[in-house]
């Protein structure tokens, strides 16, 4: 049974803005098929009792108190940027998006 | 993909009026506001404006590899005191989840926020909307309060409006990013017939007030501190469904929340009468013309792939916590308006004026710091309202306390100024030459009314006017208008008339 079809890898590949091949898609959607089908195994033993679960430790309220603290110092914080102009972070146009 | 889906061009819009006599609107808004925490939402960067670019910035805001995020306690405290203002339930148990995409606003790719679990449910908004007929009512029901982070600033740099269109790449700025914001989302809003951009505007409104009487932020819509999404949609006059609507993305101010409705009304019926669908997509306002223009299409629906973000654990307020939040909440605007209404006395009109022009809390600081709340009404909206006028500021923004201008009232009360040196002394605050006292004694401005300096003024006034003295001696006081006008001319204006005129008839031995 095949859950993960081709074109929605291609749907997947073209939200996270990569160019993938035509054998790459099919190759792809067979591998994530695989992992799913291995994750969904999960489903036959969590029957409806079992609430869904997204985190592995039970905790919950873990705030911090709202204390503003220095970060990095733009040169720091710029030093991994692809490139740098009038100190902002300076990345291609993305295109089918508007600001 | 990047445009728009438009059939057969623009049609023709139809007058407003018109509109609204064949078909029925239905609004939705959803109005995000950026708490005024001292910390983003889920690190500890300085959230202050207008700090030099990538200034305000850490690992966990610029999403480096590694780095985690903790959420921020007041920002939960501020949705939960917001919700309850607005009366939600809050919920025990919600988790944040991450909203994907692809565009740099975002360095982590995804935006932090909170989809199917929302903390705050259910609530309303009761707001007054002025007719001819007089005031009417309108609740606006809330479907949900969410949290959520604020996106960096990109400007895109090549393109000729700054827009990405043309651009050859964009410059990103993420001081922004991570800034803690509000969603407020109303469930849809009809049956307002032509009132429509009136709701709209008297919802925001009524939301700002209401923020700000939290205190959970200082919404200045100027500074994009409060920006609203307005939705739009017409259906045929007695129609069962509805029709499509448009989204007006960041409609900043109120006037141009009421503008953006009336806008979008004119020109959907302008498609329908053409016989043109209205198509549903993502629009831009145009502060200059108050139109709208469109942006990005939905006929894609952005596919943002939300789930639980593992790097949180859930948000779970304890029902005491709630409770005590609950019992601590400030009276709502609309409450303070009521009680200042009886206590001041006020008329409706009078009120309006009030409201519209922004001046409660201001007039109310003014009177708890002793001034009559005549007095300080009137200086707040005469005086200081044409002030922010002529300097392009709202009220609050002037360079004056409510303290400083109950301090103005006072010296006037004492009888230390006119109203006229008064205007001079808040001249003298408002360019910063400190207290109300300090501009009094540092440009001179008393009123000279002890009587050797102004007895002196008279005398010379009398010497200098033989006829006029003669007259009032002869019982026609009413000359004595003269000699005052000659006292005040040589005192600069100083001088208490009053004073002035009983010491010239007693000189003259006459009585007042």
């Amino acid at each position: 049974m095949s859950a993960i079809t081709r074109d929605e890898v291609a749907h997947l590949a073209r939200l996270s803005r990569l160019a993938l091949r035509e054998d790459e898609l099919d190759q792809l959607a067979a591998q994530l098929d695989d992992i799913i089908s291995a994750v969904a195994q999960v489903q036959e033993v969590a029957q409806g009792d079992i609430p869904p679960t997204s985190h592995a430790l039970p905790l919950t309220n873990v705030y911090r108190p709202d204390e503003a603290r220095p970060g990095l110092g733009p040169d720091a914080a710029l030093a991994g940027a692809p490139a740098v102009q009038d100190q902002r972070f300076r990345v291609p146009q993305i295109l089918g998006e508007e600001d | 993909m990047a445009n728009a889906v438009t059939n057969s061009g623009a049609a023709e819009l139809v007058a407003y009026d018109d509109a609204m006599s064949r078909y029925q609107p239905v609004l939705g808004l959803e109005t995000h506001v950026e708490l005024g925490t001292g910390s983003k939402m889920f690190c500890s960067c300085s959230t202050a404006f207008g700090a030099a670019p990538n200034t305000q910035v850490c690992p966990v805001c610029l999403a480096l590899p590694g780095s985690l995020p903790v959420v921020n306690a007041t920002a939960v405290e501020s949705a939960i005191r917001l919700g309850l203002a607005l009366d939600c339930s809050i919920a025990p148990w919600g988790r944040f989840a991450r909203k994907n995409y692809f565009y740099p606003d975002m360095p982590k790719n995804y935006q932090i926020s909170q989809y199917d679990e929302p903390i705050c449910v259910d609530g309303h908004l009761d707001v007054t909307v002025d007719t001819p007929d007089g005031p009417r009512g309108f609740r606006v029901e809330i479907e949900r309060v969410h949290m959520e982070e604020d996106t960096g600033k990109t400007s895109h740099v090549g393109g000729a409006t700054g827009r990405i269109h043309g651009a050859q790449y964009s410059i990103v700025d993420y001081n922004r990013a991570g800034i803690p914001l509000l969603e407020i989302v109303t469930r849809p809003i009809e049956h307002t017939g032509d009132l429509a951009p009136l709701v709209a505007r008297a919802y925001v409104s009524e939301l700002r007030d209401l923020v700000r009487s939290l205190g959970v932020s200082d919404v200045r819509m100027e500074e994009g501190s409060l920006r609203c999404d307005v939705n739009v949609s017409l259906m045929p006059e007695g129609a069962a469904e509805w029709g499509t609507r448009s989204e007006t993305k960041n409609v900043n101010s109120l006037r141009s929340v009421e503008r953006a409705v009336r806008y979008e009304i004119s020109r959907q019926a302008g498609r329908l009468d053409a016989g043109q669908r209205v198509v549903q997509e993502t629009r831009h306002f145009q502060e200059n013309s108050g139109s709208t223009v469109s942006g990005r299409s939905k006929e894609e629906a952005q596919d943002y792939r939300y789930f639980p973000d593992p790097d949180l654990v859930p948000v779970a307020p304890s029902a005491e916590w709630v409770e005590e939040l609950r019992a601590a909440l400030p009276e709502r605007p609309s409450a303070v308006r009521r009680r200042i209404q009886a206590e001041w006395g006020l008329s409706d009109d009078e009120l309006r004026d009030l409201v519209n022009a922004d001046a409660i809390g201001l007039v109310t600081a003014t009177v708890a710091a002793g001034a009559p709340s005549d007095d300080a009404r009137k200086w707040w909206l005469n005086e200081l309202s044409r002030r922010a006028t002529e300097t392009e500021v709202e009220l609050a923004a002037l360079a004056i306390t409510p303290a400083q201008v109950a301090r103005v009232i006072a010296l006037v009360a004492e009888g230390v100024l006119t109203n006229k040196l008064a205007r001079q002394v808040v001249d003298g605050v408002l360019a910063g030459e400190g207290e109300p006292d300090a501009v009094v004694e540092a440009r001179g401005l008393k009123v000279v009314s002890d009587d050797s300096a102004l007895g002196a003024a008279v005398d010379a006034a009398i010497a200098g006017n033989p006829d006029v003295a003669e007259k009032i001696r002869g019982g026609k006081t009413a000359a004595a208008g003269a000699l005052v006008g000659a006292v005040m001319k040589a005192t600069r204006g100083q001088a208490d008339a009053g004073r002035a005129r009983l010491l010239i008839l007693e000189r003259l031995g006459v009585e007042g």
